[in-house]
């Protein structure tokens, strides 16, 4: 029995969630006293694996097939099944990653399993493993307890634990895992990644951010926000509802779908913290929210609150700073 | 396959349909969710276990409104027909009775109160208990729902029905036979996917521009096919895959400093305190 960690190797290299999620894994490995295991699935991966087994693991394990080349839901679900069979861990881990929310759920459901995806904290005392994640948009935090026979499966939020830098001494045994695919048996094909825009903001450099959500209800109203991050020296963003309604391009949306930002400012307007929201930001310095809902779960990151309404506090900001010019 | 099982539904019983350059008819499955609506105050119920209910409007769950509009533009483009489904409370009526005003040509509600809180697993088993005989060629659903974001039941229902699935998309095109699509990948990276039919997309949130329902909508709605099945018709268990045990108020991650007054004076406030106390401007 073990903990397994599925870590993710891509065209970009590692995803780095993978790490936060091998650091939340290790105390929960400790507590059920289990060895952590990583497993990597892919072609070509053998310096990858050098720099798995480098990690605070007690074992790394490779699954390399030319099928793994390119991701494909079909191609990862077999071949992971094959490796959980063989391990039979208590504990199957992975990052809430978008290519997980694409296959670890049917993975799962082919043990028969339920799986705890987008956890923010995950702890276990035999017999039981509790995912802590959070409901209704932010508003409540649940816990979901897995027990019974057979590995429990279960994915984590960005920002589920701080990522261990450093490398161990002596590297972990690394043991590789042949598997068997059957080409015909692919049914989802993959094709050409890109990128649409060339020129897209980098807002992860930018010092202040002047955010919207759906409290700006307009899309005429977005020039005051954008009034205001000018005077700020700030750029403009957004959350996904804003960018899903066009009114600001994608490469603006801040969040789990879009870019991670850490500015010394992030200033909140109209938004109300759901989950996907939050984890793209709460790295930032200094967080203030203005929202007319008091019970909004953005005030749970914010340092400054303004309960009130966004259409008379940011023309007061505009007004004052422009009187300071 | 190695590891390779029996399909819980044999695959020859789903997408009997040919679908050939626009000429055939696709035969499409929407999964909606009925949820609070987004601006609900949600407390947790005293007796613990879920939330009170009392008061809350309901509404159909927002990522499943884009994935209802893309099965409807589907049918419009190729012909066929488009089943809503929900598995819910009776309260979940409403929200198919909805996606049939919005141009959905039949509905069937699983019910159960005990699915407003169910968790994906539970609920794809229902699902695919239902759609078993339906024999679709395309299922769609939302890549999420509102209230317990598991993002997962249709991935699992693919699982269950022995389809191939893919989630996030963006875009959906239909020529013989295959599925040409975009999927969203992480920070700006959208990736191609093709596949065969029968299969489940998951889709993206800001896919297409909903529809409303139009009176005429509404009024042909109420002529439509509406069933019911229960879990007992069904014949599932809805025992829960794994124990939602507390519900609470996250903790505060931070002392928030709350400014009070007049808007212009929390505005006044707020900028002093940014270039005085956080030095951030």
């Amino acid at each position: 029995m073990s903990v397994v960690v599925v870590v993710e190797h891509g065209p970009e290299g590692w995803h780095k969630m993978s790490w936060e999620t091998l650091a939340a894994a290790r105390p929960v490995a400790s507590a059920l006293g289990l060895p952590l295991v990583a497993a990597v699935a892919g072609s070509d991966l053998n310096e990858a694996a050098a720099e798995l087994a480098r990690r605070d693991v007690d074992e790394a394990v490779v699954i390399e097939h030319e099928l793994l080349a390119g991701y494909s839901s079909d191609a990862y679900t077999q071949a992971l099944r094959q490796v959980i069979e063989e391990l039979s861990p208590r504990l199957v881990l992975f990052p809430h990653t978008y290519q997980v929310r694409d296959f670890a759920p049917r993975l799962a459901a082919s043990f028969g399993k339920p799986f705890v995806s987008d956890a923010v904290a995950v702890s276990g005392v035999e017999p039981e493993i509790v995912f802590v994640r959070r409901l209704f948009q932010g508003k409540l935090s649940a816990d979901f307890v897995a027990a019974g026979e057979g590995p429990v499966f279960g994915s984590l939020q960005a920002g589920a634990a701080r990522a261990e830098e450093g490398e161990a001494a002596d590297p972990a045994p690394l043991r590789k895992i042949e598997v068997s695919l059957d080409a015909a048996s692919i049914r989802v094909q993959p094709g050409e990644r890109f990128r649409e825009a060339d020129d897209a903001v980098d807002l992860s450099s930018a010092e202040r951010i002047v955010s919207v959500g759906r409290g700006i209800k307009d899309q005429d109203n977005i020039a005051v926000a954008g009034e205001l991050a000018e005077l700020l020296g700030a750029e403009l963003a957004a959350s996904r509802p804003i960018c899903d309604n066009g009114w600001l391009p994608l490469d603006r949306q801040v969040g789990s779908s879009g870019q991670s930002v850490s500015p010394k400012l992030y200033l909140a307007l109209g938004i109300s913290g759901a989950i996907q929201h939050v984890v793209g930001m709460k790295g930032a310095q200094t967080i203030v929210a203005v929202n007319k809902d008091e019970s909004a779960p953005i005030f749970e990151i914010a340092d400054y609150g303004v309960v009130g309404d966004l259409f008379e506090v940011v023309p007061a900001m505009v007004e004052i700073l422009k009187k300071a010019e | 396959m190695p590891g390779s099982r029996p399909l819980p539904y044999g695959r020859g019983s789903v997408g009997n349909h040919r679908v050939d350059g626009g000429s055939d008819l696709v035969k499409i499955v929407v999964c909606v969710k009925q949820v609070p609506a987004r601006d609900s105050v949600i407390r947790a119920s005293t007796a613990g276990g879920w939330i009170e209910t009392e008061d809350l409007t309901l509404e159909m769950n927002e990522p499943d409104a884009y994935a209802l509009e893309e099965a409807l533009r589907v049918k419009e483009e190729h012909g066929g027909e488009v089943l809503a489904v929900s598995a819910g409370p009776e309260s979940a009526s409403s929200t198919l009775r909805e996606a049939l005003a919005k141009g959905a040509d039949r509905a069937l509600l699983i019910e159960d109160e005990r699915f407003a809180r169910a968790d994906p697993l539970t609920t794809a088993r229902a699902l695919a208990a239902a759609l078993k005989d339906e024999s679709p060629d395309l299922i769609l659903t939302g890549l999420q729902s509102d209230d317990t974001g598991f993002g997962q039941t249709g991935v699992v229902l693919a699982e269950l029905l022995g389809l191939p699935a893919a989630t996030i998309i963006m875009e959906v095109a239909l020529a013989d036979g295959r599925l040409r699509l975009k999927r969203e990948l992480e920070s700006g990276w959208f990736q191609r996917v093709e596949m065969p039919l029968p299969a489940l997309l998951t889709i993206q949130s800001g896919i297409n521009k909903p529809r409303y329902a139009t009176l005429m909508g509404i009024k042909r709605s109420k002529k439509k096919p509406f069933d019911r099945k229960t879990a007992g018709d069904l014949g599932i268990g809805l025992d829960q895959a794994v124990e939602l045990r507390r519900l609470y108020v996250p903790e505060k991650e931070k002392q928030t400093q709350f400014l009070s007054g007049s808007a212009r004076e929390q505005a006044a406030q707020l900028i002093e305190k940014l270039r005085f106390e956080a030095r951030v401007l």
